[in-house]
């Protein structure tokens, strides 16, 4: 029985609700479009104007931005394909996407949900039940013990059966307690009793398994994709290895350094784990492999199309989602495992909004400048967003994949590190630089990747600000960089007014600007705000010369000799070709304002910069600030609140010896038919207010006074 | 003539430094720019700025007074040119000197003729007390800044000032008449006495910020209208007085189009060998033409009649100029021609550029009886009266009555500019001693002294020495008779420059006196 298969009537399906947002759903547009099938977009409140919504033929306002209120609200979406007459509901990854509930409810609605059966689902969705699942099947398990008997000799006897290293833990709680790394089996008993002794203070049970510990794992996991006649095929491996917060940012296709036998094990494995469950569409099965032994064991399968499924898509030549739209429609896998091609490597990194020193914290914040580098069939872009959206908190801060695939893992390795210097976002951190890093890693390059990477090369990877010598190469670095934009900065400010000269005055701003007998000069400061800073800013104090031949002589520092001489060329409102000790290069510049502070960013030859500078104060600000207002005169002690003008009291606000902050409102008079409220000139206590409501007061009469005790 | 422009370049480098690393330091400290940065940064940015007499007060006091301690000059704002008066208070506390009044007199001037806003970036101790005699009573002293203000802001040309420093006395006049005015909190005061002075006057002790600061007059007293937090916010509002001015409506602008020239086909750097150094040496004014005037084309008008006086037409970045200048001493048809070319340009409202390199009138009785007075007064009728705008550009000698008929500074050019090897006075050097040593001579002998050959050798040389320091361009230009030096490679573009100030009126009709026939 093929449960999903409500197409009786042998219909295709034509039109498809996409029930995601972001990158994913703008992927599974695209395809959709090059088969003729009709898009429907659904979004919630925070999404009425992305890139998803744009994409689609229709859009359907599903809810308030929560996701609970609206991705992960089932009624909703299905709702919303009725409203449209969508037959099919594609989950992407995520919210609904291994939701048994929400498949099951697609099948009894009469909706093809474009996804595994709700049972596969359920069945790989339980942990447990998984393993029990995949044990039974044949597949690869971590070698364990997870028993009730709890004997410390018969414990010993299992963990030699394992094998060290042995990883003791506790089978409630988590967050690391009670674990405990034994590496030989002198150490058993005594790790064994801690373990116990944690276990039972902190969650109250003191039942410990045994796991065998896996010194440097990687993560590699296998592409599988099964029809509703039966047939299941692997689409070879991806290695994911590389993550942080337990999150992958670097995936790869195929995995690095394993030969095509393990390949095959894997692929086989990956197989049998998905027959277990009588899978159908796409599905990925995740292995740990224990570098050292070279054993591979089953994780988990994830009953969805994942994140990363553009690398294999880069190195089979296929499109995952038209055949994930081809099966559901009950047609057979377009071809059998034997045709299945493997040409080249893939990478894809994942660009996130994300705080890299502060622990990759989720970052959030508006797209101010948003230029990813050119696609082509060797590079692609899956993006869910256009500069100026915003990246909120409701969801993942995933703001693009690049995808690069080569004819092997070097050349693939160079261009995905070129793609990264020339990918331009500012507005708020991202990890791009973090990326770069990392692909430019030796241990990388090499692919000695394993889920400790990052941990074990941090190092290298994060910046030192202790370094003293990197810090003055970075900050020499950022004056350099400096200089250039602020030569860029002239030269696009020429380049705006030529657009709109003054009539008659072009001679006025003709470049060089010209003064009488010197060269016109001015100051640019920026601020620096660098890792090796502490955060504390620097200030970078420019000097710019307009020189006679229309170059910029910009030095560092007053009279720092000799200056920098900057020829620049502006191409484009951000593009510039600047020429600076007999090398010219490309570079461009974002600019954006917030918060009363100016950033500007700046990329060239792979490097990424960026400055701040303070805005100017607001104009016509009066400076009522700084001043107490002139009620308070001399004749009054300080803090003395005097009626502005005759009026009637209409309200008191505060009381007697009532303790009140500066500006706190705290009487409302009425005169020329208007509401003046009085406010306390200053903090402290309100003393020698004697008003009642609707008490006449005169211009100059004392109100109350706010005193300090 | 390159001893010339580096000696010019050093004469600059000085005053460019203000009034010295103490003061400039101390200004600094004070949060304060100095003024140049101040025209700097209200100017548009990246935007010329055309600043003048730079060395006015040169050597003219017995101590130095760089730039005449103000600084001048035209810029744009927001699209608008505007003319700049800005104190320099590390000169003598940005006190007025009589050169100071002279050369801020003379901005006002330039900006009423071209109907220009005026900014005034006020930052000064007011008249130079121990100079009172020659800076506060006549006609043409202090008190003519505030009557200027009056009749420019009658006349509907803005008078704006930025109160970015002391404004005590007089000065405080400035603000006060002007349309708007703003004032920097702390550094900006006006009082018409200071606390020292209110002290002695009444016994009040007060102090400078409570006596006349920003809060004082933008909140209570009402003599300033905005109330900037630091320097950087007044220029800001004042950056935005002007864009609010909206006079596009008020006054023709011209029309033509000047980004579509060509540059001259001779480099124009040429013109520092080409400026002669030694007047006996003919120079034929065409090569200095050649390099100031779009793709070196000049339509030579009356080419073959009165050869000495080159007149034509032709186009400075792109705007049409008539041209007179000198080939040689002015005769009779000369300036017969000259006189008719004037009113040509008059006619057509073609500017006037006038290149000043003339030792004279021809003398002589020929001369005398074909009627060569009657000739000149001609051209000077016809220069005085032209209502175009007339630019001066003095290249090599400006001698005699050839300087009044080449619209000298008597003739209220818009404009007018020395070159640093350019010389001016009533006659040579050789010639003034020549006829006072005959006029000294006849006195003697009158007296029944003996005159030796050594005495009247020395007579001789102390007229051609003194004609010598009183004809320079420095001489001339710290005195202010001209606008200032220019770099001859400068010429073009200065003119060009002017050309588009002085365009900034309308159209004035022209209407002669009565030429002697």
């Amino acid at each position: 029985p093929s449960p999903g298969v409500k197409n009786q009537k042998n219909e295709r399906i034509e039109k498809i609700l996409i029930a995601n947002r972001g990158e994913i759903a703008c992927r599974i547009m695209r395809t959709a479009k090059r088969l003729g099938i009709q898009t429907v977009a659904v979004y919630s409140d925070a999404d009425k104007h992305s890139l998803h919504v744009k994409s689609a033929d229709e859009a359907v306002r599903i809810g308030p931005p929560p996701p609970r209120l609206s991705y992960l609200k089932a009624s909703a979406i299905i709702e919303a394909a009725n409203k449209t007459g969508a037959q099919a509901i594609h989950p992407g990854y995520g919210f609904l996407s291994e939701s048994a509930a929400f498949a099951q409810l697609c099948e009894d609605k009469g909706l093809i949900f474009i996804g595994p059966s709700a049972s596969a689902i359920r069945d790989m969705g339980d942990k447990s039940a998984s393993k029990r699942i995949m044990g039974a099947a044949g597949v690869p398990l971590v070698p364990g013990y997870h028993g009730q008997e709890q004997d410390i000799e018969l414990m010993k006897l299992e963990a030699e059966k394992i094998g060290y290293p042995v990883l003791i833990k506790p089978t409630h709680g988590g967050g690391g307690k009670g674990m405990r790394i034994v590496q030989n089996p002198s150490e058993f008993v005594d790790s064994f009793l801690g373990a116990q002794r944690e276990a039972a203070a902190s969650f109250g049970v003191d039942t410990i398994l045994l796991e065998k510990y896996i010194t440097k794992p990687r993560h590699i996991e296998v592409q599988v994709f099964g029809d509703k006649l039966g047939n299941i095929i692997y689409l070879y491996e991806r290695d994911c290895s590389v993550q942080r917060r337990h999150q992958k940012i670097i995936e790869e296709a195929p995995a690095p350094n394993i030969n095509n036998n393990f390949r095959n094990h894997l692929g086989q494995a990956a197989v049998a784990a998905a027959k277990a469950v009588n899978y159908h569409n796409a599905g990925t099965v995740e292995f740990i492999v224990d570098t050292l032994s070279g054993q591979f064991y089953f994780m988990e399968m994830n009953t969805r199309l994942q994140v990363e499924h553009p690398v294999t898509e880069m190195v089979v030549n296929q499109d995952l989602v038209e055949w994930q739209i081809r099966v559901s429609n009950g047609e057979p896998l377009p071809i059998s495992q034997l045709q299945v091609p493997l040409s080249g490597h893939a990478f894809e990194a994942r660009i996130y909004a994300e705080n890299v020193p502060k622990g990759f914290l989720p970052a959030t914040g508006v797209l101010h400048h948003y230029r990813p580098v050119q696609v082509s069939p060797e590079v692609r872009v899956e993006t869910g967003v256009t500069q100026g959206d915003m990246v909120s908190m409701h969801y993942d801060p995933m703001i693009a994949k690049l995808v690069v695939w080569g004819e092997d893992r070097s050349t693939a390795l160079i261009k995905m590190k070129d793609c990264l210097s020339k990918f331009q976002v500012a507005g708020l951190p991202t990890n791009i630089d973090f990326l770069s890093k990392l692909a430019n890693h030796d241990a990388f390059r090499s692919g000695e990747v394993e889920t400790h990477f990052i941990e074990r090369y941090k190092d290298e990877l994060f910046l030192n600000p202790s370094d003293s010598v990197l810090a003055q190469e970075a900050y020499h670095a950022a004056k350099h960089a400096a200089s250039i934009v602020a030569a860029c900065f002239c030269q696009s400010e020429h380049a705006a007014v030529e657009k709109d000269i003054p009539r008659g005055l072009s001679l006025w701003y003709a470049h060089p600007p010209f003064r009488m007998h010197h060269n016109a000069r001015r100051i640019m400061e920026m601020e620096w705000d660098h890792e090796y800073n502490k955060g504390s800013k620097k200030l970078l104090k420019l000097f710019v010369t307009y020189k006679s031949d229309g170059k910029y002589a910009i030095e560092m520092e007053e009279n720092s000799s000799p200056a920098l001489e900057v020829d620049v060329e502006h191409l484009s409102d951000l593009d510039f070709r600047v020429e600076v000790g007999g090398v010219s290069m490309k570079v461009s510049l974002a600019v954006y304002f917030k918060d009363q502070t100016e950033y500007i960013h700046i990329w060239l030859s792979s490097c990424h910069h960026f400055f701040t500078r303070k805005m100017t104060l607001e104009l016509f600000d009066d400076g009522d600030k700084q001043h107490k207002p002139v009620l308070e005169s001399a004749s009054h002690p300080p803090g003395t609140a005097v009626a502005p003008m005759a009026g009637l009291v209409v309200k008191i606000l505060a009381k007697e010896r009532e303790k009140v902050e500066e500006g706190q409102p705290i009487i409302v008079l009425e005169a020329m038919k208007m509401e003046h409220v009085v406010k306390a000139p200053t903090s402290g206590y309100v003393s020698g207010l004697q008003l009642t409501a609707g008490q006449q007061v005169f211009d100059g009469h004392v109100l109350f006074i706010i005193r300090d005790s | 003539m390159e001893g010339i422009i580096s000696q010019l370049h050093s004469n600059i480098q000085r005053v460019m430094e203000g009034g010295g690393a103490e003061a400039v330091k101390r200004n600094q400290s004070r949060n304060k720019l100095l003024p140049r940065d101040r025209i700097d940064r209200l100017i548009d940015p990246g935007s010329s700025f055309l600043e003048f007499s730079q060395l006015a007060g040169h050597e003219l006091y017995d101590e130095p007074l760089p730039s005449g301690g103000i600084i001048t000059g035209i810029g744009a704002v927001h699209g608008k040119l505007c003319l700049f008066v800005a104190n320099d208070p590390t000169v003598k506390g940005g006190t007025y000197y009589p050169i100071t009044v002279k050369k801020h007199l003379r901005a006002q001037e330039i900006a009423s003729q071209c109907k220009l806003p005026c900014i005034y970036l006020v930052d000064s101790g007011g008249a130079f007390l121990l100079k009172q005699a020659e800076v506060f009573p006549d006609k043409e002293n202090f008190g003519r800044i505030f009557y200027n203000q009056a009749l420019m802001s009658a006349e509907g040309i803005p008078q704006i000032a930025l109160v970015l420093g002391s404004c005590t006395a007089g000065g405080a006049y400035i603000p006060a008449m002007a349309d708007e005015s703003v004032m920097v909190k702390g550094n900006g005061t006006i009082f018409l006495a200071g606390p020292p002075l209110v002290k002695a006057a009444t016994g009040e002790e007060v102090s400078a910020e409570d006596l006349g600061g920003a809060t004082v007059h933008c909140k209570t007293s009402g003599v300033s209208d905005y109330f900037a937090q630091d320097e950087l916010h007044a220029l800001a509002i004042g950056r935005n007085i002007v864009r609010n001015l909206h006079m596009a409506g008020n006054h023709n602008v011209s029309q033509h189009r000047t980004f579509d020239y060509k540059e001259p086909l001779y480099d124009i750097k040429e013109l520092r060998s080409v400026a002669p150094a030694d007047f006996k040496q003919s120079l034929d004014i065409r090569s200095i033409i050649a390099r100031i005037c779009d793709g070196s084309e000049f339509d030579e008008f009356k080419k073959l009649y009165g050869p000495t006086l080159v007149t034509g037409f032709a186009r400075i970045y792109g705007q049409p100029v008539g041209i007179i200048g000198n080939n040689g001493i002015l005769f009779n048809e000369s300036a017969l021609k000259g006189a008719h070319f004037i009113e040509l340009c008059t006619q057509r409202n073609i500017p006037l550029v006038f290149l000043q390199n003339i030792t004279g009138f021809m003398v002589g009785s020929k001369s005398e009886a074909n009627g060569i007075a009657k000739s000149g007064a001609k051209m000077v009728m016809a220069v005085s009266c032209a209502k175009v705008p007339k630019i001066t550009v003095v290249v090599g000698g400006s001698f005699g009555a050839g300087n009044y008929a080449m619209c000298g500074r008597a003739y209220n050019p818009n404009f007018m500019f020395f070159w640093p090897n350019a010389r001016i006075s009533v006659m040579g050097g050789a010639q003034a001693a020549g006829v006072l040593t005959q006029i000294e001579k006849a006195n003697k002998k009158k007296a029944g002294v003996q005159w030796t050959k050594e005495e009247e050798e020395k007579f001789k040389a102390d007229v051609v020495e003194a004609y010598e320091r009183e004809g320079s361009a420095y001489y001339s230009t710290a005195r202010l008779w001209d606008d200032g030096i220019i770099d001859p490679a400068d010429t073009r573009k200065v003119v060009g420059l002017c050309l588009s100030a002085s365009m900034n009126r309308g159209r004035e009709n022209t209407k002669y006196g009565v030429f002697r026939m």
